[in-house]
């Protein structure tokens, strides 16, 4: 198997919203507290965590949106962590990034089909005009969306549509990694579960290697093998979804199934004190382990 | 069976260009009962709160219907009085609190707005009260959180602080519109059992309006699904979820995913459901709206 993606001794620091300077190098935050992971080429990696406990940072360090601020991060035994945005740009369309809201990250401006074919036409292979349109309309098809979708512009689709360019966007390029943000989060369930049904298929079908964050652990189960539970910037929990979530290790990773509204009558669910989850204990940083899948 | 706290008959509301969003829903709710409104989006679960508290958008009209809140006629009660009501007797518990609390008065100020200009309280009563009622949310401290600005609050605390807002006024009946959709699990979890043990120490009736079948299911002990402004299934949670009749149910159950089950089990709504449903709907605008 290829390692796709090594983390080691990841640290990821933003800008201090709370503590600003007038000048100078505004103070940082640390989000991501050393973390290593390993993700395998055809693995699909749930990343869970409450909000505030760094997933989507990481997930973007991972695709180097942001520059880590420590620690190693190699793209196939490449160190990229500190690769400066010129040398980045060939490896741009090996990573790529499905955000959480597709209503402001698909350009207002443009139809589908100019979102769609912009990305072909900067990084692509594919040089005629009728070329990338055909490859467009395959990438369309590839997420069940008619061939009319083309020439609309983003308002004029629905939430699960403007998704599905989404991932078609991200997929545009055939890269060998894509991180998933939160994905499905603002959609109805039958939606949500047609999105879902479809990034499986797509994982099948193109042998895509894929982190998927949310904070949904049920959502987490139908598309991964593997989960990694961060908790304010560490990993608590990284083992195999059917383990994880039959036996989990950490209090954390409990506590968070428990909370899971499942649809199953009990009105008694309520009543039963919970530790409320930012109080549970920290462990001592646990090194990822590789599960073996 | 004491007289329920709200009840609305055949409840008929369409837009200004002859779109439904209403089909005549009939929903009944006990007092110190809550009721799970559940469909998904467009299927008119809002709208049914906008009746009741009188916001529906610009150019929706009642065509029809009855909506009886404490023996009157919600629809035939004057402006004034029927306003009087709201913010007292029916409260509401929005979904997005960073949109309903004002962004540059403290928290202060605005629960003690509220209490003086609906309840009629006094500055010195109004701020004991809230802070009373801070507390009674569990919130830690709120001598000190009164003094902040919504930004500083967490999600879970700012939707704590609507439901502290909403119980002001010892309402009979609160509309909660989906109040913790954009809360992690963890805080869901404690934000629902806030609201619960506000809703039993008052004993008002809740119209839990949700997309989210697993909270009806924890929550709410009636319930309603709704599909394009038509009631599919009511009746007691414990019947309607683990034992559901109507196809569309039992497909939205189907495509709720969780995690004690293999993925294998889940099923988007079948596409010749959805499509009949929309049929039957039109139908019904034909054959029932036409003739109004």
């Amino acid at each position: 198997m290829t390692t796709i993606i090594e983390a080691q001794d990841l640290r990821v620091s933003v800008p201090d919203s709370r503590r600003t300077r007038l000048f100078g190098r505004p103070h940082q935050l640390e989000i991501v507290h050393g973390i290593d992971l390993t993700i395998e080429a055809g693995e699909a990696v749930g990343l869970v965590g409450e909000s505030g406990s760094g997933k989507t940072t990481l997930g973007r360090a991972l695709v180097r949106l942001v520059r880590p601020s420590g620690g190693h991060l190699r793209f196939y035994g490449n160190e990229i962590a500190n690769l400066g945005d010129f040398e980045m740009r060939t490896l741009r369309s090996k990573m790529q990034m499905i955000f959480q809201d597709p209503h402001s990250s698909l350009n207002p401006r443009l139809t589908v089909g100019t979102t769609l074919m912009r990305s072909l036409s900067v990084f692509g292979q594919t040089v005629s005009r009728q070329e990338r349109y055909e490859r467009t309309i395959e990438l369309l098809d590839m997420v069940g969306l008619p061939e009319e979708v083309f020439a609309r512009y983003p308002h004029q689709l629905s939430g699960g549509q403007r998704q599905r360019i989404g991932i078609a966007r991200a997929l545009a390029l055939k890269p060998d990694f894509i991180v998933a943000d939160e994905i499905v989060s603002g959609l109805d369930v039958s939606t949500q579960a047609q999105i879902l049904l479809l990034l499986r298929d797509l994982r099948e079908r193109l042998k895509l290697t894929l982190v998927f964050i949310s904070h949904d652990l049920s959502v987490v189960r139908v598309l991964c093998d593997r989960v990694i539970v961060l908790q304010q910037g560490r990993v608590v929990e990284n083992g195999a979804c059917d383990e994880v979530f039959a036996a989990p290790s950490a209090p954390y990773t409990r506590a968070l199934i428990d909370a899971i509204p499942l649809p199953d009558v009990d009105l008694h669910w309520l009543d039963e004190d919970m530790p409320h989850a930012p109080t549970l204990p920290l462990p001592t940083p646990m090194k990822a382990q590789l599960a073996k899948i | 069976m004491n007289e329920p706290a709200i009840q609305i008959d055949n409840l008929q509301v369409r837009l200004a260009d002859g779109r439904m969003l209403l089909r005549g829903v009939s929903v009944a709710v006990s007092p110190g009962e809550v009721h799970g409104l559940v469909g998904e989006s467009g299927a008119g679960k809002s709208m049914i709160g906008k009746t009741i508290l009188g916001t529906l958008p610009h150019g929706a009209v009642i065509q029809s219907g009855r909506i009886m809140f404490g023996g009157q006629d919600l629809m035939e009660m004057s402006f004034d009085k029927r306003r009087g009501l709201m913010g007292c007797d029916i409260a509401l518990i929005p979904q997005d609190p960073l949109m309903s609390l004002n962004p540059v008065r403290r928290i202060r100020r605005q629960m003690i707005d509220l209490m003086r200009l609906r309840l009629g309280m006094d500055r010195s009563t109004a701020l004991r009260r809230a802070i009373e009622l801070l507390d009674q949310v569990s919130i830690h401290e709120p001598e000190r959180v009164i003094d902040l600005y919504p930004h500083e609050l967490s999600g879970g605390m700012r939707q704590r602080v609507l439901i502290a807002m909403a119980f002001a006024g010892k309402p009979r009946l609160i509309i909660a519109d989906e109040p913790t959709t954009a809360l992690d699990v963890t805080v869901q979890r404690t934000v629902l059992q806030v609201l619960r043990a506000m809703q039993q120490q008052h004993g008002s009736a809740v119209l839990f309006i949700t997309h989210d079948l697993g909270l009806v299911a924890k929550l709410c002990r009636t319930m309603t699904v709704l599909h394009a402004g038509r009631v599919l299934e009511q009746g007691p949670t414990s019947e309607v979820i683990s034992a559901p009749v109507h196809p569309y149910t039992r497909a939205l159950l189907a495509s709720t995913p969780r995690f004690d089950r293999p993925s294998s089990l889940l099923q988007p709504i079948p596409r010749s459901l959805a499509d009949s449903l929309w049929l039957e709907a039109r139908t019904w605008d034909h054959y029932v709206g036409a003739s109004i």
